[in-house]
């Protein structure tokens, strides 16, 4: 087997402590220490597919915009369309760069018409907050404040359940995307129905130092329903079964939301806002190669930048590929030419020099039924 | 964390268990550790030739790929096909129901370099500050979702 990697210094998020009593395997991430698996990636993947998980995710980064104008500014910052938002409403939405392609993808809650809350990837918020900045000088005030909150994610079937023992507004009435401030277990709490895994479930920010308490409270109103603390692993392979993208994989700056399935994302009749012009003009040529989904149909896990044939051509490449646990199947994203995209189409992937049949498939992987 | 006597190991955390010109190969409790879960493992066939310290193999977990290398030269001569099927053995009895192939050994002088279970011991303790290190290829962020509105 490879031998470890040699530690380097990394940031540690408010709970890093908590995670290291819980005996988590820690590992480097987006130059952050973070718990990889606590029990093992399959035992807390399924238990956020079967009851609920808590994850830190204090490493994502926080943006705060703020001055008259703040919404407006984000509206020409993006290309969904926060005028379409009702009061208490998120957004998925993207920061675009010149061409087109992805600087990040974001949530995005405009708190009041001068001060808007964005969170960002972990591995992205230097160069977020640079970019927003950069574009915002003179008309607002921009400020990374990363450090001051932690995220928490409660998810899986019982997270209503469980945060509903520590919040009295009515999380029943709280739609998917919406959010609230409330106190969780008596700390002042940012609650978004929001999350990464494809299940129901809540993100929650606090102050960095209420950080250890809420994680203690939440893991102690789930401790009747089953409630794990879940790591990295976990996440991966949960948003990788609901084709959630990930940054540095699925997206990057040569990545246009077209190519990656994020067409409902692009609002063009909104107006002009940055990188609208190429992305126009893509859609108008079509675009060369698309994001799709793969399941291994011969033995082998396609695993990120693998190639991709289709006969004797190289159609493109694996972004993300793992074996699923929920479905115990081997599945994948990739990136191929436009005329390979095809669902039922048969490729083969290039596993460790020998090539591997797959089968075009539907994304997402996993849907989760709604009650 | 178990290194049973009889075993020789290598710095790479194969162990091998010799029975006359036969070494029989797995990896050790500390990598299955290292790895986590197994979902998958790649073997050669029989009849297949094995260079010392070259790949052999592979195991993956759900989140990574990790060769296997040869701590002995020589040729396959019987190979764990239990394993594809169930990969999770290698994490529940890696030096037992979990090993992976049988080597004849082309030259047993390939054993001097491998470690006793005293010095592998000793080994992974030097090792204990990149225990938590993973092969963690992985870019992460994560965030988000699509989901009700316009989908």
């Amino acid at each position: 087997m490879n031998a470890p990697a040699t530690p380097q210094v990394r940031k540690k998020t408010p709970l890093n402590s908590v995670h290291r009593r819980l005996g988590a395997k820690m590992v480097e991430f987006a130059g952050w220490d973070m718990p990889v698996q606590y029990r093992g990636v399959i035992e807390e993947h399924l238990a956020v597919r079967g009851r609920a998980g808590l994850f830190d995710v204090s490493h994502m980064g926080e943006v705060e915009v703020r001055g008259a104008g703040a919404v407006d500014f984000c509206q020409t910052l993006t290309p969904n369309d926060l005028s379409r938002l009702k009061p208490g409403q998120a957004q998925y939405n993207l920061l675009l760069n010149d061409n087109g392609g992805t600087v990040d993808d974001i949530v995005i809650y405009p708190l009041k018409a001068d001060h808007v809350f964005i969170c960002v990837n972990a591995s992205n918020t230097d160069k977020d907050f640079d970019w927003i900045e950069k574009h915002g000088a003179g008309k607002v005030k921009v400020e990374d404040t990363s450090a001051r909150y932690v995220q928490l994610a409660l998810q899986g079937p019982l997270a209503e359940n469980i945060l509903q023992r520590l919040t009295s507004p009515r999380l029943a009435e709280l739609k998917t995307f919406y959010f609230f401030f409330a106190a969780v277990g008596g700390i002042e709490s940012l609650v978004a129905r929001t999350g990464y895994t494809g299940e129901d479930g809540f993100e929650i920010f606090c102050e960095a130092p209420d950080g250890e308490k809420l994680w203690d409270v939440l893991m102690q109103a789930g401790s009747e329903d089953g409630l794990q603390p879940a790591g990295l692993g976990a996440r991966d392979t949960l948003r990788l079964e609901r084709a959630l993208p990930l940054y540095g994989h699925e997206l990057d700056d040569s990545t246009t939301p077209l190519e990656a399935g994020l067409d409902w994302v692009v609002k063009f009749s909104k107006g002009s806002f940055l990188g609208r012009d190429p992305l126009l003009k893509q859609k108008e040529e079509g675009v060369r190669r698309k994001l799709v989904g793969l399941e291994m149909t011969d033995p082998g896990i396609a695993r990120s930048h693998y190639p991709v044939f289709k006969g004797s051509a190289r159609s493109g490449e694996v972004t993300s590929g793992t074996k699923s646990p929920t479905l115990g199947k081997a599945i994948a994203m990739a990136y191929v030419r436009a005329e390979d995209a095809a669902a039922g189409d048969s490729v083969e992937v290039e596993i460790r020099e020998r090539r591997a049949a797959a089968r075009i498939v539907p994304l997402p992987f996993y849907r989760r039924q709604v009650k | 964390m178990e290194f049973p006597e009889g075993l020789k190991y290598s710095k790479e955390h194969e162990w091998v268990l010799v029975e006359d010109k036969i070494a029989i190969i797995g990896i050790t409790e500390f990598a299955q550790h290292e790895l986590g879960d197994v979902v998958y493992v790649e073997l050669p066939e029989i009849g297949e030739k094995v260079v010392k310290d070259d790949p052999f193999g592979a195991v993956e977990s759900v989140k990574a790929v990790s060769d296997v290398f040869a701590p002995v030269g020589g040729t396959v001569v019987e190979v764990n096909d239990t394993l594809p099927e169930s990969p999770e053995t290698i994490n529940d009895d890696p030096y037992g129901d979990g090993w992976m192939i049988k080597v004849e050994m082309t030259d047993k002088d390939d054993l001097k370099d491998l470690m006793s279970a005293e010095e592998y011991a000793e080994y992974i303790e030097q090792q204990k500050e990149g225990d938590e290190e993973e092969e963690d290829d992985d870019e992460d962020n994560g965030e988000d979702e699509d989901e009700d509105e316009d989908k």
